[in-house]
Order: C-alpha cells, then structure tokens, then sequence
C-alpha cells in the first residue's frame, strides 16, 4: 500500500478493528476548525517571515480510516457473518504524512505564535527541538518566537529557500507555473509538468527586488537585484494614498487612471512617435503630468496615484529581470515574493514589459503558490520527510485555497496542504513525448460551454455522493453530519471555480474528480461504494463461470470480437457516469442487456477489425491494462479477455488504483479478487502461480489516468511491455484519449455521457475502439 | 559657449531654457521683441515641435521645421564635444562623498562606441556607434518628470530647483531600508554591504517611521530611487552592448550633483571600475544645438 505509510504492527491493526467492531459509533469528526489543521500532530516547523506576510509551514500526519472487505475471513466465517456485512470489513486506521501551509499578514504574527504554542500538545516532545526561520524577519522576531513556542531558531538563507522552494513546487505540483494573458483565452495558460526544470530565472519581488540564475538544485547564483520592489510601492504607496494595506493599495490601482498622472508619448508628441515606433499611449514619463499642473481639468485622484505607482514599479522590475535574462541568456523568468499576489494587473504590466523588452523572446511565468517558495524551502532544509528519491507530493484539492478560512481572532489566511506519497512517481516509460503529455482532453478553463456543463452535472450529482457515503456508515451517528459538510464544501467549491476556474491550476474532469475523492476521505468517507463493490463482485464471480463457456464455444476470430464487445458491455456498468446510474438503479440492468444495448457498427471510434486481424496473428508478448471498473466491469469484460491473453503466452499486468474513488477497483481488491477469480478459472490460476498474470498498483486515487505521475516501480514493469490497453471513460476518455505511445496501444470506453458524446461526435453509449499500432504509423 | 564656428562663421552661442508649460508667455514675449519679423522659420525638435506647430503658425507666423529629437540630441552632443575642449568632466573619488570632485575628462569623440542616457522627463538610453550611427536601446518612464511629480506630491514643491534644495538637505535612511535593517548587517552571503539601500522607500509603510522623516527626507529618498534606478538600467545596457563610457546628459542633471554623483558612484561600483559615467556642461542643450546645425545643414544645401 503506497499511499500510505501504515505505522501499526499487524497487533495494532487487529486490536482497531475490533475496537471498531465494539464500537462502531465512536467515528470522530474531523477537525472542525480549518486553519492550522492536525497542529496537534505536527512534528516539524518553519516559518519564513516577510515584512508583510509570515508564513508557516509545518508537516505533520493525518490519520485516516482505510477500509478493506476482509476476504480471508469471509471465506471461513462466511456462516457466522452472514447476516451483518459490516464485519466483513476492516477498518484500519493509517497515518499519512502532510505538508501544510499557512500564510498571514506579519502583523499578526503574535496571535499566530501563541494560537500554535496553546494548541500543540506535547510541549516536552519540544525541548532541544528547533524551528527552521528565513526571511527577513527571521532576524527581528527570533526571539519571539523562542518565547513563545518553546522552540530553537535556526535561521535560513533567505534566498536559497526561495529556490530550493522554486525547485519543489515546479518538480512535484502540476499546473504550478503559468503563462498569463489579460485579454487571452484562456487567461491563465498552466504550463505541464516537465522533466526538464533548468535553468531558469527567478525573480523574487520582496521589498526589493532579488535576481536568480538557477541552473540546478544545488547550482545557483544571485545575479542582480533592484531596490525598487515591493517595499517602495507600499512605502509610497502609504505616502500617497490613504491606504492602509498593501491590498488596499492593489484595490485602489484597479479602480485608477493613470493617465492622469503620467505623461504619455502622446502628450508629448501629440500622437505615436512614429521613427522609434512608440505608440501613443506608452508612458513617456511616470507622474509626468503631477508638476507643474497641465491643466486644473484633468485632476487626479489617489487611485489615479497607485494604479501610476504600481504600472512605474511594475515595468521597472519587467525591464530590469528582462536585461538581466538577456545578459544571461535565460528563456524562462519565474516571479515570486509578496508583491505580485496572483494580481492581474501586476502579473499583465510585468509580462507586458518583459515582452515588449525582450521583443518576445524571453518568456514569464508565475507560480500559482509564489507566497509559498521560502517557507517551503526552509521546511526542506535538512529534512528527510521530503527526499525527492523517496517521496512525491500532491496538492491537496480538500485543504488547501484562499483566503477563505478565518483565524479564532479573525484574520483571513490562505493554505497550502500538500499530501505524501510514499514513494516517487515517475512518468509512464511508454509517453512518446513527456514533455509535451498533457493527460486531460478537454481544457475547462479555456472551454466555458464545456465548463459550465461539467460544473453544474458535478453540483447535481452530488446528492448521489452523499447518498452512498451516508449509506455506506450504516451504524455511525455522525455520518449524515460529516456527509452535509463534506456537501457544503463541494458546494461552495463549485461555485468558487464557477467565478474563478483557474483557481486551482488546469481545471479538468480529472481534478473535479480528484477533488470530490479528497473531500469524501477529509470527512472521513474513506470508501462510500466499498458495499456496492462487493455486492457487484459477488455477483460477476457467480455469472463468470458461464461467462467463459459461452466464450470458449466460439471460434478464434468470433472470440476476440466478443472478447472486446464483453469489455465494452462491461464498462457500462459504472456508478460514476450519472445516466447509467439511473438505469442500473432500476435493478433489472444485467450484463446480457448491456451487451445488446451496444450501439451497431461502425463505432465512434471503430478499429476492432485491425485489432481482431492483430491478435489472432501475432500475440503479444506482455500487456499492461489499466482497469476500471469493480463488478461485472472488471469480472465479465477484463477477466476473460485476461485470460484468453493467457492462453495465448502473453504475460498481463493488471493496473488498478491504489486508492478509492468511486466503484472502481482498487489494487488491494484486485488480489482479493484474482484469487477467487483463480477458483472459478485453471487458467487465470496458473497464470497467478507462474506469475504471467499480476496486479499492480498506478499510485492514482482518482477515476482518471495521469501517465506522468506513476508508482516506479510499474513504470519499470511498463518499460517492457508492447501493447498498453486504457480501459473506461476516465482513462481512456477525459484523459489519454490523444495520448502517443512508443508501443501499441487500444483504447476502449463506452461513453456513458450524452454530453460528451455529443461533444465527440457520438450519441449516447457511444464507443471508443482505438486502437494503434506502432507499425502502421510507421 | 565661445569661438563656436557654425556656417563658417565663429561667434557665441547662447542658452535659453524655460519650462514647457510658459510656452504661452515664451510666444507673447517674442511677439513684443518682434522676432517672427527677423526670421521666417524656426528650426524646432522635441514633442513640442508637433504639439506648439499650430500655435507658432497662427500667432507668431513662424514656420517650424521639425528635426527629430534624438537625431538633434546626438548631433549636438557631437558638435559640442569636438568644439568645446572643457565640455566633459567625470567625478573622481565618488565613493567617498567628501573628497568627491569634478575632474576634466577628455571625451575621445571620434571613437566608437559609447552609451548617451538623456534624462529629460522619462529617459533614452542611446548606443552610439558613428556620427551618423545610433540606437535607442532602452529607456524608462521613471525620470525627471518621475522625480519632480513623487517630489511636487510628498513635499509640496512646485519647482525642480526647489525639490533639489530640499533634496540636498535631506536624508534619504529614514525613508528607505538598508540591507543592515533587514539582515543586521550585510548580506555577505550574495555579497551586499549593510548599507545599500535594499527597498526604496521601505520604512514608509510603518506609521512610526513615517513621522520621523522630513519633505527634505522625502525629496532625497526620490532623488536616490530614481537616479539608483536610472544607473541599474544603464549600467545594464551598457554592459549588454559591451560598451564601457557611458555619458549622462539632459536637464534633470542640472543642479544636481547629488545625482551625479550617485550615477558615478553605481556605474563604478558594481562595473568594478571598468565602466566610466561621463558628464557634460551644456547637459541640457544638445537637442537645441542639434538643432540648429541641422539648419546649417540645410542652408548649405
């Protein structure tokens, strides 16, 4: 089990479960309060402290409920338990290690330290412990913080924590740097995750302002700097305006003119000054027109001032990165510190200037976590709980966002949480081109039609959800509570990404997907369609012995035909597309009616003749399939076109989810389930026993496939493989559908949606047959 | 400027500066000296050149013909420097602010290329690569008219002189912080002293520290951000043209050692030496020369 690290001795896990057995009522909430969450278990910290915003980072573990059907102890007390099928489960709990991360103003600094310092428990677990600092303020409020947590301060290079920070956030969190357009769509372009990080500038806007040249992780050099940063638009900004805060001062230049304030080429020229090609609209000179007065008319306001103000520091640091990037030859300038904040105008001014500079040929990025980069690499300083060779991270979709959560005293934070995965993950060996692997077909952020539909199916059929993780915790009293929370907070993430859709990187069915996933476990729903699962397993077991004989009766040619068409029967059955749910909901839905409701060829998608000509030759030698579904999905559709792959002296890895999410089959389950398969069927037996027939884990948690995020040691199986098959709408559909492999590859889905059917052309159930061979491109 | 030879005739030239806005009193004050009657055309550049064309038409009837601004600026610079021989002066000592002085430079102006930055209300930063042959490389909107506006709005002062008075007896260490105030000293690490400036008005955001500066403060604290600004940009250039004699022109030098000095200071200090801020006297008025030999030029044609 990769995804988490499961600290209890096997005595433990038993003595849980039976704690769970006696007392099944005693499932705690989570952690109601939602800012500095699981303090209590937190185990390291660092703080970087700005002159505006401190921020936090601390790693400590949540502890969740897995849940397992215990099939051993089905089989052989299958009488005693009958009746209840609640102890067929195993309720373990697990540890899973998390990075958070919390950003608030400096001002409150000292409420901040005193919340941490009342809420950690084991005070003596601190002594001789210290605190990782960096920042400017690391130096002014060491002491306080000595004071008031008890901890050692050990101060941080400032700079090298904003690129060991920059290093991490680009190397393990997707859709982290993104190219911005105002008037563009779409307005943010997230840039793929890519193998290939160096080198790179980073400009960190600060009070002043810090050039970086970064070639490696452990190669890099400060290169220039500017004292014309953040500091000096607040300081004048203060000066000028009334404005009390920075983000005031960030309000007040989205409503101003500053053409009322500075002078442009053509107040000067009286239009564009055509031999320099300067337009007329360029600032000639920032508060040009201030002193002496043009005319009484034209007078400003103190917006006029601070949008002026801003657009002067805002070109200023673009022209300046812009010369040091062209003196270094550098393509790729990444902004952090607290002056930008994710602000469009700033973010539109500075990509503005460095384009106009550079004449378009060195490009700005923007980190959608830049507050973060200190704090981050601070807390990586000397750790071991983040080792890259070990370790991937994930952004938790559940904990982190902005400014929505409230201190006890008031102040709005922003949060990062980051989740472990217990080993790295690597990019799937077979991707033509990884650097350019985007997984998602449709971008929802630049495709609004395909955006609101996806928002609002999600918002409707979120009911469905709660439905199933209430049912799902028949005897806990606080099930419907938890459900109507973890509700609200979809909910309300849904409408956040309805008014901002790139709130959280490349809005996709995946993420939506992976979103829903991370809320259900937060609130403690580790498994809500654990029930349907084994029902619907159950229930393929006892239909496939007649399964194979009905296949086994037909030619070779006819067989593999029917081979595909059983998978394609079989995929239909899936509780995660809502207009198949409403007809297998009615109970009189079998596979036999499924088969016959498959649309008449040619499909959508159509190449099962290539495919059938294919096999029926040449076998290949090993074959990767990433599953989908539990039920008749995996049973009747997988298994038998498994095992006739057998029977032809291939060898199979089974590819399955290491984590939940929906009914789709998890790793754990597909052992349990080849083995009873094993009973049913010789062949599938000596398979497992010769070890021609595995199941592996992908690391995903999700319904959908991210090929450049897989367990390593599959993606060292895979290297070998000469034929990859995609299984189901999420892995072969929202995701892969365009994806190119270096070997052959089939994709197959029904399309359980009417609007993305539509969408490809298709009606509903349409199908997806795609298959590839690496020959015919040739 | 004597013993100036221009159509093969030797005389004195003489300077002339107002502020644009007086243009109006300019046009009523050579209507009484009667000048549109001893000429017809004046040879003009600058923005105004197109804005004030009409203007000069209709109530001086003087035709102005328009030369470019930058072509003037680098012909002038030219002239000025071949027939001046005490035109160009740089400031020896820079770093210590005592000992600094003005020194004679002898400006090889036959010899390519070098860096002209004319500060006038925004800036220009130009490469000059033969008499005829220039570019405009760079330039910034934070300039002269950045510094009189931020000065005019913090300190109330309606005049450049005035804003370089209150300048010159101001301290710009209250206003801005230093890397000592953030590090506690310097940041040896990346190699910055304690006492550069790290944020240009970086204490102004605190209530406390806002009381304790003064306008002069504040007129100082301009003077530094903008010219530190202007000396990081052009140091810049230079260095990406590979070019090492950089000549600071325009009016905002005027009066205005405490610039000059700074531009010296920056260009030396983080070139390490090599590269050398060279000023002019007539920094001002290398539009206007330009001007009138393209006048010259023309006549002889």
């Amino acid at each position: 089990m990769c995804f988490y690290s499961i600290l209890m001795s096997s005595n433990n896990l038993v003595n849980i479960t039976m704690e769970e057995k006696e007392n099944p009522n005693s499932i705690k909430l989570p952690d109601t309060l939602e800012v500095f969450r699981n303090l209590k278990n937190a185990k390291q910290f660092a703080i970087d402290i700005g002159g505006s915003l401190t921020k936090i980072a601390y790693y400590s573990t949540v502890s969740f409920r897995r849940v397992y059907y215990a099939t051993d102890n089905i089989d052989k007390n299958d009488e005693k338990n009958k009746d209840d099928k609640h102890d067929k489960f195993v309720y373990t709990y697990s540890e899973q290690a998390r990075l958070h991360f919390v950003k608030f103003e400096t001002k409150y600094i000292e409420n901040c330290l005193d919340f941490i310092g009342d809420n950690l428990v084991n005070s003596d677990e601190r002594k001789g412990k210290s605190i990782k600092a960096t920042g400017g303020g690391a130096y002014k409020y060491s002491k306080l913080i000595q004071d008031k947590l008890g901890l050692k301060v050990d101060k941080e290079d400032e700079l090298t924590c904003l690129i060991t920070g920059c290093n991490f956030l680009l190397k393990n969190i997707s859709d982290e740097a993104f190219v911005y357009n105002r008037n563009g769509s779409p307005e943010y372009e997230f840039q793929t995750a890519d193998p290939h990080v160096f080198p790179y500038m980073l400009v960190n806007i600060g009070s002043g302002v810090s050039i970086l040249k970064v070639e490696s992780d452990s190669c890099y050099e400060r290169i220039g700097g500017t004292a014309t940063g953040g500091g000096t638009f607040w300081g004048l900004g203060t000066l000028l305006t009334k404005a009390k805060t920075f983000e005031e001062l960030l309000d007040l230049a989205e409503k101003g003119d500053h053409r009322k304030a500075d002078m442009l080429v053509k107040d000067i020229y009286g239009g564009d000054y055509e031999t320099l090609g300067m337009h007329s609209d360029l600032i000639a000179s920032s508060f040009g027109k201030i002193c002496p007065r043009q005319n009484a008319e034209s007078d400003y306001n103190e917006a006029d001032l601070a949008r002026s103000l801003l657009f002067a520091i805002s070109n200023d640091i673009g022209q300046i990165a812009c010369l040091y990037a062209m003196m270094h030859n550098l393509k790729k300038v990444y902004f952090g510190g607290y002056f930008l904040r994710n602000r469009s105008l700033s973010m539109h001014t500075i990509s503005f200037s460095i384009k106009f500079w550079s004449r378009g040929t060195v490009q700005s990025l923007f980190l959608r976590h830049e507050g973060y980069l200190g704090a981050i690499g601070a807390f990586l300083k000397g750790t071991e709980e983040c080792d890259s060779d070990k370790f991937s991270w994930l952004e938790n979709y559940a904990g982190s966002g902005s400014n929505r959560t409230q201190l006890t005293f008031g102040k709005r934070v922003d949060q990062l949480e980051l989740d472990r995965w217990e080993s790295p993950l690597t990019f799937c060996p077979l991707l033509k081109d990884p650097s350019s692997y985007i997984p998602d077909t449709v971008d929802l952020n630049s495709d609004k039609e395909a955006r609101e539909y996806w928002l609002n199916c999600f918002e409707e059929s979120i009911e469905n959800y709660v439905n199933y993780a209430v049912a799902s915790q028949p005897t806990s009293d606080t099930a419907e509570e938890r459900a109507a929370l973890f509700k609200e907070k979809f909910i309300s993430r849904v409408q956040l990404l309805k008014i901002k859709p790139f709130a959280y990187g490349n809005l996709t069915v995946r993420g939506l997907l992976d979103t829903i996933n991370q809320c259900l476990k937060e609130f403690d729903f580790p498994d809500p369609y654990l029930t349907q699962k084994q029902t619907e397993n159950e229930y393929a077991l006892r239909c496939l012995q007649e399964r194979l004989e009905e296949l086994d009766s037909l030619d070779l040619k006819e067989r593999q035909k029917e081979l595909i068409m059983g998978v394609l029967a079989g995929n239909t059955f899936d509780w995660g597309a809502k207009e198949t749910v409403a007809l297998m909901k009615t109970g009189e839905f079998d596979f036999k009616q499924a088969r016959n409701r498959i649309p008449a060829r040619p499909w959508l998608i159509d190449s099962l003749d290539n495919w059938v000509q294919k096999i029926c030759n040449e076998p290949y030698k090993k074959i990767a399939i990433f599953i989908d579904n539990s039920g008749i999905d995996v049973v009747l559709g997988i298994l038998p076109l498994a095992r006739e792959m057998l029977r032809q002296g291939s060898r199979i890895i089974l590819c399955a989810n290491s984590a939940p999410a929906l009914n789709d089959v998890t790793h754990s389950e597909l052992v349990v389930l080849l083995r009873q398969a094993a009973a049913i069927c010789p062949i599938i037996s000596k398979g497992l026993d010769e070890g021609k027939l595995k199941s592996m884990e992908t690391a995903q948690g999700g319904p959908c496939l991210d090929l450049s995020r897989l367990e390593r040691e599959l993606a060292n199986e895979l290297t070998t493989v000469d034929l990859i098959l995609l299984e189901g709408m999420g892995r072969a559909v929202h995701t892969n559908i365009d994806a190119e492999f270096v070997c052959d590859s089939f994709k197959l889905a029904i399309i359980k949606n009417r609007w993305l059917a539509k969408r490809l052309g298709g009606d509903m159930f349409s199908v997806v047959c795609k298959y590839e061979s690496v020959d015919v491109t040739k | 400027m004597n013993n100036v030879k221009i159509c093969n005739r030797i005389g004195t030239l003489h300077f002339i500066r107002f502020p644009t806005s007086e243009m109006n009193n300019f046009l009523e004050l050579s209507k009484k000296k009667g000048m549109a009657t001893s000429v017809s055309t004046v040879c003009a550049t600058g923005g105004g050149a197109f804005k004030f064309e009409e203007m000069f038409k209709n109530e001086l009837n003087l035709k102005l013909c328009k030369c470019d601004e930058l072509d003037s600026l680098i012909r002038g610079l030219l002239f000025t420097v071949a027939s001046n021989n005490n035109e160009c002066y740089f400031w020896s000592q820079c770093t210590e602010d005592e000992q600094c002085s003005t020194q004679e430079y002898t400006f090889q102006y036959n010899k390519y290329p070098f860096i002209v930055v004319n500060i006038g209300s925004g800036v220009s930063v130009l490469a000059v690569y033969g008499p005829n042959n220039y570019k405009r490389i760079s330039g910034t909107s934070i300039g002269g008219g950045t510094f009189l506006g931020l000065c005019s709005l913090l300190t109330g002062c309606n005049t450049f002189d005035e804003a370089i008075e209150l300048a010159a007896n101001g301290d710009n260490v209250k206003v801005d912080k230093l890397v000592r105030d953030i590090y506690g000293g310097s940041y040896s690490r990346f190699g910055l002293p304690g006492e550069l400036v790290a944020s240009s008005f970086g204490h102004m955001n605190s209530k406390e520290k806002r009381a304790q500066v003064s306008r002069e403060d504040l007129a100082r604290a301009t003077l530094v951000t903008i010219t530190n600004n202007i000396a990081s940009i052009a140091r810049m250039c230079a260095l990406n043209e590979r070019i090492d004699r950089v000549c600071f022109v325009g009016n905002f030098l005027r009066v205005n050692p405490i610039s000059m000095k700074l531009l010296s200071h920056a260009m030396d200090y983080w070139s390490n030496g090599s590269q050398k801020a060279i000023f002019l006297n007539h920094e001002g008025y290398f539009g206007a020369i330009g001007c009138l030999l393209s006048f010259d030029e023309r006549f002889k044609e």
